[in-house]
């Protein structure tokens, strides 16, 4: 089986994120970046179904986005991953996720991949689209929010829990298909220390614009049909208040500031 | 060959030292840093995780994790490749330690078996021991310990009772004795034994746990650290084969010190990693607790702490990874296939031994006023066990005893400088017997304000070499080879030569950093150096009088003491105000990260 694996770098949970100053961007300044949460459940799945099937399947990481992303390949690769892809253009810069969608599409449709894992979303922007935008873009099955996977006899197909709201919901599906990854999928494993040496050695291919064979109007900010206005924070809770004297005046004082300062009365 | 001096342990003291030549932690490599991630993720869900179940010793619990950490390839780092091992570099060594040492109990297992009980083979087995244990070792399928204290004899290690007499056959040395305080001991499966062949002869074994006679007793009850395991072992009648003899027979004392000498830095750096956690604990409490309606952060008192806590921690790590970087400097072109390589690595180790103990003795103690800071900014509940700041006070508190006393290692470092000068391998003497002529000459007025970074500072740091060299030449001269009983003496030589070091390393390394990053970025780098550095001179002052006076009087003290003062003055800056901008920082970062 031919496996590839989607995954994004993004700032760690731990940033304290910051808006840049004219509120167009996030201060980018200072941030950890690591390997997206949910892309770790997808990696481990992909070298799971490997070593499970030992039958010299391959699994291959790839990712879109400026230089510091290779370092998301090399923990993919240091995870056990066998192959890394990067896929980078200045012309890529400002994509939605639909456009980058379609610029992977070009990357992995001449792999002839059996089946694709990814995040069931990017913690950083949370746009959880790129799967399911990747699917119909090859015009694959697909299967999102997965937190199992049970496979046919023949690794032809497979039977995908989803989780849903409430409860799960368990649906069919013939390769080749994309899959998002949920947490509770799997415990996926460290990159250890041996890992990460043989990752240093492994090459990482690049692709790039003319790679993908499209034109720079099609990719990136101008080939977007959605566009970031603006970012705010959310706004500051305000600050405590705490009422004293006696009880009766408590009272009196609180319906008061719930009825004219909070106004939620 | 001649000697280049500023490729020798120690040379800091005489030698000026180019920014761009410091390792720092701001140099890590791409790869390093995955290594770093690999060792936070494990001590989060693996090690912190398991904490209330370490604590209370839950059987199986703490040599679950450090299989675990074998698993990872946490345990192989200074292992040869060729036994199994990955041999890395100095400095992610030195990362990985920092890192694991957050998880209190961990490090004393950690550094057990990588260190002491790993390496007296790694540098001193013969090829079929490294075979038979180091390949185990390095995984984790078997933890390693290492037994020389007893009951009697822990700094007077020689002093040891245990005994081994060789069996009638020639095959076996049969040991007999009690050693104590044993970290691992209690599930360890193989012990590094110190005993007196013949009651005399001071050697070392490799004893397996399942050699009859050998047995451990019962856990001790602890003040920290307790989820590590420290027991007694016993040997009783243990027949250990003739090939378990480690090194030369009578021998053992090269291994038992220098293993420790050559193990030291990493509990060095595990104290980095311990005060940053305890830190970062204290910052985020800060911003949350309330009082009097505000953050306890926004008190000028507590903005003080968190400043005197994170130059503390700058210092010690900038002279750490200093260090780092000179051990894989001369380590690295040895040839790791030569039949030698592990003689010529611990060699290596060796000529830095004096940088190591200062790593251990400042760290050890910066990590014990930070713990204690933290636990007043917690107020109440810093003695409450339920938050961290108790467990980090109890923890921290075994650093500065085992591996050394801090005190045996205060008189390691002016003992060990001083030897390396008689044997001539650093020009010590010379420098200090120039710098007496120099400091009785009239000084010639230097009024020139030389700007830029750091620059002021600097002369300071001269000084407090030029004091450091003082102090040395004028007591040797004095007491000659009677020096050792001197303690008082050399305990504030040892504690300049240790200030010396620790304000240079700081320097260079925010020089370097301000060179790289600009100087606006740098500004709190810049701050903690020279907080740390004016709040130092001070101190240097008190110890080198003392020194002066122990060593002199009358007129010849006077000379000195008028020199001495030419070396310490300084217009104080406001150091104050510095303190409150550094807190700020951090405030705002709520972590250590520079
Ligand atoms: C939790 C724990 C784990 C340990 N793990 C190990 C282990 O794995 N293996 C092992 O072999 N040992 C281990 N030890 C033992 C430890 O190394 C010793 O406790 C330590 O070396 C000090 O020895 P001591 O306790 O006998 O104190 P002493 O040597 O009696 O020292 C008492 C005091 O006297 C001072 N002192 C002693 N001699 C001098 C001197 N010449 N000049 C000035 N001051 C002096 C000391 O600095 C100290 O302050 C461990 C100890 C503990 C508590």
């Amino acid at each position: 089986m031919k496996i590839g694996v989607l995954v994004k770098n993004v700032p760690d949970t731990e940033t304290k994120i910051r808006l840049t100053a004219d509120k167009q961007g996030i201060e980018t300044q200072g941030v950890k970046y690591v390997m997206n949460t949910y892309d770790e459940f997808a990696v481990e799945e992909a070298l799971k179904i490997r070593e499970r099937l030992q039958d010299g399947t391959t699994v291959t990481a790839i990712t879109l986005g400026p230089e510091r992303v290779v370092e998301t390949l090399r923990t993919a690769l240091a995870m056990g991953a066998d192959e890394a892809i990067h896929v980078d253009d200045p012309a890529f810069e400002g994509g939605d996720s639909l456009t980058n969608a379609r610029i992977i599409a070009r990357v992995v449709e001449p792999m002839g991949l059996d089946l694709i894992l990814g995040g069931k979303q990017g913690i950083d922007y949370d746009a959880a689209q790129t799967c399911s935008a990747l699917a119909e873009a090859l015009g694959t099955a697909q299967a999102l929010i997965a937190v199992e996977l049970k496979w046919s006899e023949d690794n032809q197909s497979l039977e995908v829990r989803r989780r849903i709201e409430g409860g799960d919901e368990i649906v069919h599906v013939k390769l080749p298909a994309v899959i998002s990854c949920e947490k509770g999928l799997n415990e996926p494993r460290y990159a250890s220390l041996p890992g990460i040496m043989k990752a240093k050695k492994k090459e990482i291919k690049k692709v790039d614009l003319t790679g993908v064979g499209l034109d720079s109007a099609e990719v990136g900010a101008s080939g977007s049909a959605t566009r970031v206005v603006g970012y705010s924070p959310l706004s500051e809770r305000p600050e405590c208040r705490i009422l004293e004297g006696e009880p009766v005046e408590i009272v009196k004082e609180l319906v008061r500031a719930l009825r004219e300062d909070a106004k939620v009365l | 060959m001649a000697i280049d001096v500023t490729k020798r342990g120690g040379s800091f003291l005489i030698a000026e030292t180019d920014p761009n030549s410091v390792f720092t932690p701001e140099d890590f490599t791409e790869e390093q840093k995955m290594f770093a991630k690999t060792a936070e993720d494990f001590l989060h869900n693996e090690v912190l995780a398991n904490l209330a179940k370490t604590e209370a010793q839950e059987a199986g619990v703490m040599v679950g994790i450090l299989k675990k950490a074998g698993e990872l390839g946490l345990l192989m780092i200074d292992v040869p490749e060729k036994y199994g091992g990955l041999e890395l570099d100095k400095a992610t060594s030195m990362l990985v330690s920092e890192i694991v040492s957050k998880g209190g109990a961990f490090a004393s297992t950690f550094g057990a078996h990588t260190g002491i009980g790993t390496l007296p083979i790694v540098f001193f087995g013969t090829d079929e021991q490294k075979q038979k244990y180091l390949p185990k070792l390095a995984t984790g399928e078997i933890v390693g310990c290492y037994a020389l204290t007893e009951a009697g004899s822990g700094s007077d290690a020689l002093a040891a009772k245990a005994r081994a007499d060789l069996s009638k056959d020639g095959k076996h040395y049969v040991l007999n004795g009690e050693k104590t305080f044993i970290t691992n001991g209690g599930f360890a499966d193989l012990f590094i034994v110190f005993a007196k062949i013949n009651g005399e002869e001071f050697s070392c074994f490799i004893v397996e746990k399942d050699f009859e006679g050998v047995s451990a007793g019962a856990e001790e009850k602890k003040m920290g650290i307790k989820g590590s395991s420290t027991v007694q072992l016993i040997l009783d009648n243990v027949k250990v084969p003739v090939e378990n003899l480690l090194g030369e027979k009578g021998k053992g004392h090269r291994i038992a010190f220098n293993i420790l000498n050559v193990g030291r830095f990493k509990l060095g750096v595990g104290c980095i990693g311990g005060a940053k956690l305890a830190f970062d604990d204290a910052v985020k409490y800060a911003n949350e607790r309330h009082q009097f309606g505000v953050p306890i952060s926004s008190f000028g008192m507590m903005k003080n702490k968190i400043a005197n806590m994170a130059s503390g921690i700058y210092v010690v790590e900038s002279m750490s990874y200093r260090t780092a970087g000179l051990l894989d400097e001369i380590l690295s072109p040895i040839d790791k296939n030569a039949p030698d390589a592990s003689k010529q690595t611990m060699k290596g180790i060796e000529e830095y031994v004096t940088e190591c103990s200062i790593m251990k003795v400042k760290g050890s103690e910066m990590l014990d006023y930070v713990v204690d800071e933290v636990v007043q900014m917690y107020g109440g509940y810093g003695y409450i066990a339920e938050y961290p700041a108790e467990r980090h006070y109890r923890d921290s508190r075994i650093a500065r005893i085992y591996e050394g006393t801090n005190e045996i290692n205060r008189m390691l470092i002016p003992g060990m400088l001083i030897r390396k000068a008689m044997k001539g391998d650093l020009p010590l003497l010379e420098a200090a017997k120039k710098l007496q002529g120099e400091l009785l000459e009239m000084p010639t007025l230097d009024e020139s304000e030389p700007e830029g970074l750091l620059v002021e500072e600097n002369k300071l740091i001269l000084n407090v070499k030029k004091i450091a060299l003082l102090t040395t030449g004028v007591a040797v001269q004095k007491y000659m080879t009677k020096l050792e009983e001197q303690q008082g003496v050399l305990g504030d030589i040892a504690d300049i030569i240790m200030e010396a070091y620790g304000m240079e390393s700081a320097r260079l390394r925010t020089l370097k950093l301000a060179a790289a990053k600009g100087e606006e970025e740098a500004k709190t780098a810049v701050d903690m150096t020279r907080l740390y550095i004016y709040d130092t001179v001070g101190k240097v002052d008190l110890w080198a009088r003392e020194v002066l006076a122990a060593c002199a009087e009358g007129d010849e003290l006077r000379t000195m003491l008028v020199a001495l003062r030419r070396l310490t003055r300084y217009t104080p800056i406001d150091t104050l105000h510095m303190r409150l901008d550094v807190a700020d920082y951090f405030i705002a970062k709520e972590k250590y990260e520079v």
